[in-house]
């Protein structure tokens, strides 16, 4: 120990120990303050979201519902006493029989509901990015009122997302709504809406859309205003025309800022439960439903039905992981480091 | 509020001026139009709201709003939707900002895992996984409480603020972390004097998501509250929605008393929604 004076590291006031323990010595040194402060968070996330994760896993794999899941059947006796015998109908381990019954169409419309998911999620996404680009650019330039504008146009934002969908199945009312009221007026036929799978998605997507656009006009607008100005200046003087500038440098500018909104986006859309819920109730007889909404109805209307809902969740979990992973594979492709 | 580009860049023509505002102006007739229409709605009586004749005032009275006010438990809802979505808001603020600020600024290992898993809780059909959720709440005896409600929320919100805070906080100098450090400032007084109050705009719009996470939400306030007194308003609204005879005139009314203090909310935080954005969205 003739360094014991010299070395500054540690380590070496622990001698003969091996290099390991040291080191996790080292990082917790170096890194507890970092660790505490996100602990809360990582504990709550470990109980409500990943203990449930696992679990939902694993009754997926089994046939619990609300009728077997006891392990004992108790009577009473008529001496006062209880008897109690193992529940022969006890819920047990049923290996992929909820997946087999699921996929192929015995419970529930697997396929159609996935179908209608999709292009439930890309009509939405595909709107909300469009117009909030739209929107956007038109907002990110100097003109009168932009700020009022802005104002309104967030609006939709703020109102929660149930009120929204209680007042456009209100306008949408075939009797007494809005919708059918202006179309009176100038002379069609009203239309039923809830009484044609694509018309009642319609009344959905319309909704969804409206409610889903002011957070990518928003986020939009913050990612145009960190372009710098400079360089629409040095593409005007180069004689760019305005929508060059818009294809050559607001576009790519934006790139960062639309992968991720695009991305939460899809997944948000994708997950999107009270919309269709409470908008179109999945009329008519249950086509326009989308995969979470069915799915919640097959699994909790009747006898309530939890390793058939946690097949579902693992489903719905696996399209979406599958999805990021290709989506972020294609981003890393075209150079993007996210 | 934003700077926008240098003005004079270009000069527009008075045809592209009007076709701007034009498009501005019926943009935003479809933003508020649903809200003003509510809005009218709830100021007519039941049979002019039942008729279909299109009117923008009929009769109008705020007996809808008497009669919610004084004749259901909605005061009563109102007021757990507002301790439900305030302890929420604070907790989640606090909760997200130190997330935020570890991930932003240290490199510790499993930095990047829980950035990971951030993302993949928004993955989750909050729905169909309300049941495993339930028995956990159950086994901890929060069934039917408010704590319950709240924690449920942050689980929903604070992976996105965090996320959202943590690309804001990037766009912070570590300059100024180093400068406080060399005053003598511990990683939390840094955190706390320095890089939260910059912040601000990022901290604003937290504040407006987790709020109105709290405010909205339904599924987990229909699955986890059980006695009338305790119903949020997301959850007691339904009770104005019968299987076969809404009641709108009252629905209606309702819908605008709800939408008062997220609107709220939000008048405060719209200064800062697009600053604070931003960088959550470019540093992902």
């Amino acid at each position: 120990m003739s360094t014991v004076t010299a070395d500054p590291a540690p380590s070496s006031a622990r001698p003969g120990r091996s290099a390991r323990p040291s080191r996790l010595r080292r990082s917790w040194e170096k890194h507890w303050y970092a660790w505490a402060m996100v602990l809360p968070v990582v504990v709550v996330l470990a109980v409500l979201i990943f203990y449930p994760l696992f679990r939902g896993i694993w009754l997926s794999f089994t046939n619990l519902n609300e009728a077997n899941q006891v392990a004992e059947i108790c009577t009473r006796s008529i001496t006062g006493g209880e008897v109690c015998n193992d529940n022969p109908n006890k819920w047990e381990f049923v290996g992929l029989d909820n997946y087999v019954r699921v996929l192929t169409g015995e419970v529930g419309e697997f396929w159609q509901w996935t179908g209608t998911t999709l292009i439930w999620t890309f009509v939405c996404v595909a709107c909300h990015f469009g117009l909030g680009l739209g929107l956007a650019s038109m907002l990110n330039r100097p003109m009168r009122a932009r700020g009022l504008y802005r104002v309104l146009l967030v609006l939709p934002w703020a109102v929660p997302a149930f009120v929204s969908a209680f007042a456009w199945k209100f306008i949408f009312n075939e009797r007494l709504g809005l919708a059918n009221a202006l179309l009176t007026a100038v002379g069609i036929e009203p239309v039923s809406w809830f009484a044609d799978r694509w018309t009642a998605l319609f009344t959905a997507i319309v909704t969804n859309i409206w409610l889903g656009v002011p957070f990518m006009m928003v986020a939009l607008l913050g990612g145009m205003q960190t372009i710098p100005s400079e360089l629409y200046e040095a593409a005007e003087i180069d004689g760019a025309s305005a929508w060059q500038r818009f294809k050559n440098i607001t576009l790519p500018g934006l790139r960062p800022v639309s992968m991720t909104v695009v991305l939460l986006g899809t997944i948000w859309t994708f997950n999107m439960f009270p919309i269709i819920f409470l908008v179109t109730e999945g009329q008519p007889a249950g086509q326009s439903e989308i995969l979470v909404t069915g799915a919640y109805r097959a699994a909790f209307e009747g006898i309530r039905n939890y390793s058939l809902a946690s097949t579902y969740g693992v489903l719905i979990l696996s399209i979406l992981l599958v999805f990021s992973v290709f989506y972020r594979r294609v981003l890393r492709k075209q150079g993007e480091v996210w | 509020m934003g700077r926008a580009p240098k003005t004079g860049r270009s000069r527009r023509s008075p045809a592209m001026s009007v076709l701007l505002h034009g498009t501005l102006i019926l943009a935003s007739l479809i933003a508020i139009g649903p809200i003003v229409w509510v809005l009218l709605s709830s100021l007519k009586p039941g049979y002019a709201i039942q008729s279909s004749e299109l009117t923008l005032f009929r009769d109008t009275t705020l007996a809808n709003y008497r009669y919610v006010l004084t004749e259901t438990n909605f005061p009563r809802w109102f007021l757990n939707s507002v301790i439900v979505a305030a302890f929420t808001m604070a907790i989640g603020i606090f909760l997200s900002a130190t997330t935020g600020y570890a991930v932003s600024r240290f490199n510790f290992p499993g930095r990047r895992p829980l950035m990971m898993v951030f993302l993949v809780t928004q993955m989750f059909p909050v729905a169909i996984l309300i049941v495993p959720i339930y028995t956990i709440l159950a086994r901890l005896g929060l069934i039917n409480t408010m704590p319950a409600l709240i924690v449920a929320y942050l689980t929903i919100a604070v992976p996105f603020c965090a996320w959202m805070l943590k690309g804001y906080f990037d766009s912070i100098p570590t300059s100024l972390d180093e400068a406080a450090a060399l005053d003598g400032c511990g990683p939390f007084a840094t955190f706390w004097k320095v890089v939260l109050p910059l912040a601000r705009p990022a901290v604003a719009v937290t504040a407006f998501y987790t709020f109105l996470t709290a405010w909205g939400e339904v599924a987990y306030a229909s699955a986890f509250i059980q006695t009338d007194n305790r119903f949020t308003l997301a959850y007691g609204l339904q009770q104005f929605v019968p299987q076969f005879n809404p009641q709108w005139e009252y629905l209606t009314a309702a819908a605008v008393l709800v939408t008062i203090p997220a609107g709220l909310v939000f008048f405060f935080a719209q200064k800062h929604l697009v600053s604070g954005l931003t960088a959550g969205g470019t540093k992902g």
